[in-house]
């Protein structure tokens, strides 16, 4: 086990850069998630870590070493990839064995290691199986089991649980979580689902076009975004964007409704308000959006309300049982507390 | 897998639909070109094993029966010393140039494939250019390079140009194209150096590609004919095919002994055939199943 810290990490390939000079310090045992769209550089950081690319600029250090200039064998870390990259022609037992090939062992303790990786897993009957005897779910318990054997500083994972269905990615969510928990590695894990950064992570990293956004526990990142991509990333639905501006000190919504929120800047400045679907519904408060539901997606316990007002679709949660009809005049209201105040130009929060 | 379950589905189609429609005449023409090809196919062998159980006064007549089969032509090949000579080395050669190709072309493919470096493209079309050159064309440099190391009338001699191959190479590059780098990478990070990666890892995964190279490869050796005819000289140098060739006085050539030689000498290239076909088969499956 060790931490990992990342300083000034540049990678460019020929003239692109991918990565623009990211840092982040990462404690021992810590779960953290890597998150953000595709071609954010969330898997080229994951990749310099591991060693399979050369950083341009910047170091990494794992457990207070400099691995710059490591291979990736002799860096302690393990890796788990999307499509499991576990071998067709070896049973499991010699693909999680596969790590301890070099490790100086008595073969008796690499058995014994494999037994024992294999029984955390639930995976003992399955030990003399080739991988196309298994399901999605048992190869990348596979996949993990290799990883765990060396009992490395860091594991990696990168998008593991891509490639299975839903019920089967809930699961091995779980199962991850729960290994964590047992084993307490480090973990780096990268994906680009947040609900699985969400719910796995102690902390997670949000890139965008290869700048980390914003670092925090999950809380955080919800209910503190840093600018409108975090805001707008974190949470499904996706938080609601309304335009505004600042009034005699207070908000002004497109809806015209003023709000006294006690802000403190110059008078006529364009701000963004972002409120959340779950904050936002039918009611007698201050009005933030008025219009006809377009559409309705009933959800059992509530309803998700499709509302077309200044240009745009807000989504709000209404009652399951009694939810507005569509095409019914609706107007929105939220807690005033509830309400993300970013600026319109940079995206930055407020408040 | 796939064949067993496909097979009922299209019994039931035929049962339902067409209990006795006559075949209709693109079937009737598919089987026609199917039936010459086998028979264009297959003629020339039984032709060859019809000649080799003929007496010498019966060859020239084209009867595919003989009229009075006998065995004295194999008694006669197999009692001549000489063929034990040229079986064995057309055995050494078609052998080692087998592994080595095996070994030498899917290096060299590995590495265009999944190694990125300066001149890599270059170097492939290179290699890819020389297939464009007819082997009767560079038969006279080698000669002069054989000449000049001292190469002639020796294994190394007629073994040299065909220890790597230009088609390999490619072959194998194509095939292990089809390895995911994730494979290799995660054999990176399990502390794998790049040698035993691609033993360990890569060629484990190519087995089909491996398989119909060493077919094509040791086949190609063992036939070959022009080549070991130019750079050998004693009689105990020469190969199955030149060694055949000679049989017979310089009047007159003995086509039964040289087709009872030939009939023989298609044993090794059935077994080679029997031993690696399965893979080959193997490897179109299991592309069908990932399909």
């Amino acid at each position: 086990m060790a931490d990992l810290a990342i300083r000034n990490l540049v990678k460019r390939y020929d003239k692109t850069e991918v990565l623009h000079g990211i840092s982040l310090d990462v404690e021992d045992g810590e779960f953290v998630v890597f998150v953000g769209p595709s071609g954010c550089g969330k898997s080229t950081t994951l990749r310099l870590i591991a060693g399979l690319e050369d950083a341009t600029q910047g170091e990494i250090v794992i457990g207070g070493r400099v691995v710059n200039n490591l291979e990736p064998k002799d860096r302690d870390i393990a890796m788990v990839f999307q499509n499991y990259a576990i071998y067709p022609h070896m049973t499991v037992r010699k693909n999680i064995g596969f790590g301890l090939r070099t490790a100086k062992m008595s073969k008796a303790d690499k058995e014994a290691r494999i037994d024992e990786v294999a029984g955390i897993l639930g995976m003992t009957d399955l030990l003399a199986r080739k991988p196309s005897q298994l399901s999605g779910g048992q190869r990348q318990r596979v996949a993990i089991g290799r990883a765990m054997v060396r009992d490395p500083a860091v594991f990696l994972f990168d998008e593991p649980l891509s490639n299975l269905d839903a019920q089967l990615r809930t699961q091995m969510r779980l199962e991850i979580k729960k290994l964590h928990q047992r084993v307490g590695n480090t973990i780096i894990f990268v994906t680009h689902d947040q609900v699985e950064a969400m719910t796995m992570a102690d902390r997670i990293v949000i890139m965008k076009d290869g700048h980390i956004q914003q670092v925090g526990t999950p809380a955080e990142v919800y209910h503190k975004p840093a600018n409108t991509f975090v805001a707008g990333f974190i949470g499904a639905p996706s938080m609601n964007m309304l335009s505004g501006s600042v009034s005699q000190g207070k908000l002004r919504l497109g809806s015209g409704t003023m709000l006294d929120l006690g802000l403190d800047m110059a008078e006529g400045r364009a701000v963004t308000v972002g409120v959340r679907p779950e904050d936002l519904h039918p009611g007698d408060g201050p009005a933030l959006v008025r219009g006809p539901v377009t559409v309705r997606e009933p959800l059992g316990h509530e309803t998700l309300i499709y509302v077309g007002a200044e240009g745009q679709e807000v989504i709000a949660k209404a009652d399951g049982r009694t939810p507005p009809e569509v095409g019914q005049e609706v107007t929105l209201t939220a807690a005033v507390e509830t309400l993300h105040i970013f600026d319109a130009a940079t995206g930055d929060a407020l408040r | 897998m796939a064949v067993t379950e496909i097979r009922p589905t299209t019994d039931a189609l035929l049962k339902t639909d067409a209990p006795k429609k006559p075949a209709n005449m693109g079937q009737i023409i598919r089987w026609t070109l199917l039936f010459l090809g086998g028979v264009a196919m297959v003629m020339p062998i039984a032709y060859m094993i019809s000649t080799s159980l003929k007496w010498p006064h019966e060859v020239y007549n084209l009867k595919l029966i003989p009229d009075e089969p006998h065995l004295e032509n194999y008694t006669y090949v197999l009692e001549d010393g000489r063929f034990y000579w040229w079986f064995l080395n057309s055995m050494i050669i078609a052998v080692i140039t087998t592994v080595c190709n095996v070994i030498f072309d899917s290096l060299v493919g590995y590495t265009l494939c999944k190694f990125r470096f300066p001149g890599r493209y270059i170097v492939f079309i290179a290699i890819l250019s020389t297939l464009m050159i007819p082997t009767e064309m560079l038969v006279i440099p080698w000669y002069l390079m054989s000449q000049q190391f001292g190469w002639l009338d020796t294994y190394w001699g007629i073994m040299f140009p065909g220890l790597m191959t230009a088609f390999g190479t490619f072959l194998m590059k194509q095939f292990f194209e089809t390895v995911p780098d994730d494979f290799i990478e995660a054999a990176r990070i399990d502390g794998l150096n790049e040698l035993q990666i691609w033993w360990t890892v890569a060629m484990p995964l190519v087995k089909p590609a491996l398989a119909a190279l060493a077919i094509f490869v040791f086949l190609g050796n063992w036939t070959a004919f022009i080549w070991p005819l130019i750079v050998t000289n004693s009689v105990e140098m020469y190969t199955l095919p030149v060694g055949l060739s000679s049989f017979g006085d310089e009047a007159d050539v003995a086509w039964e002994l040289i087709m009872t030689g030939a009939a023989i000498s298609t044993i090794p290239t059935l077994i080679v055939f029997l031993i690696f076909q399965r893979y080959i088969i193997q490897g179109v499956v299991m592309a069908g199943l990932k399909g």
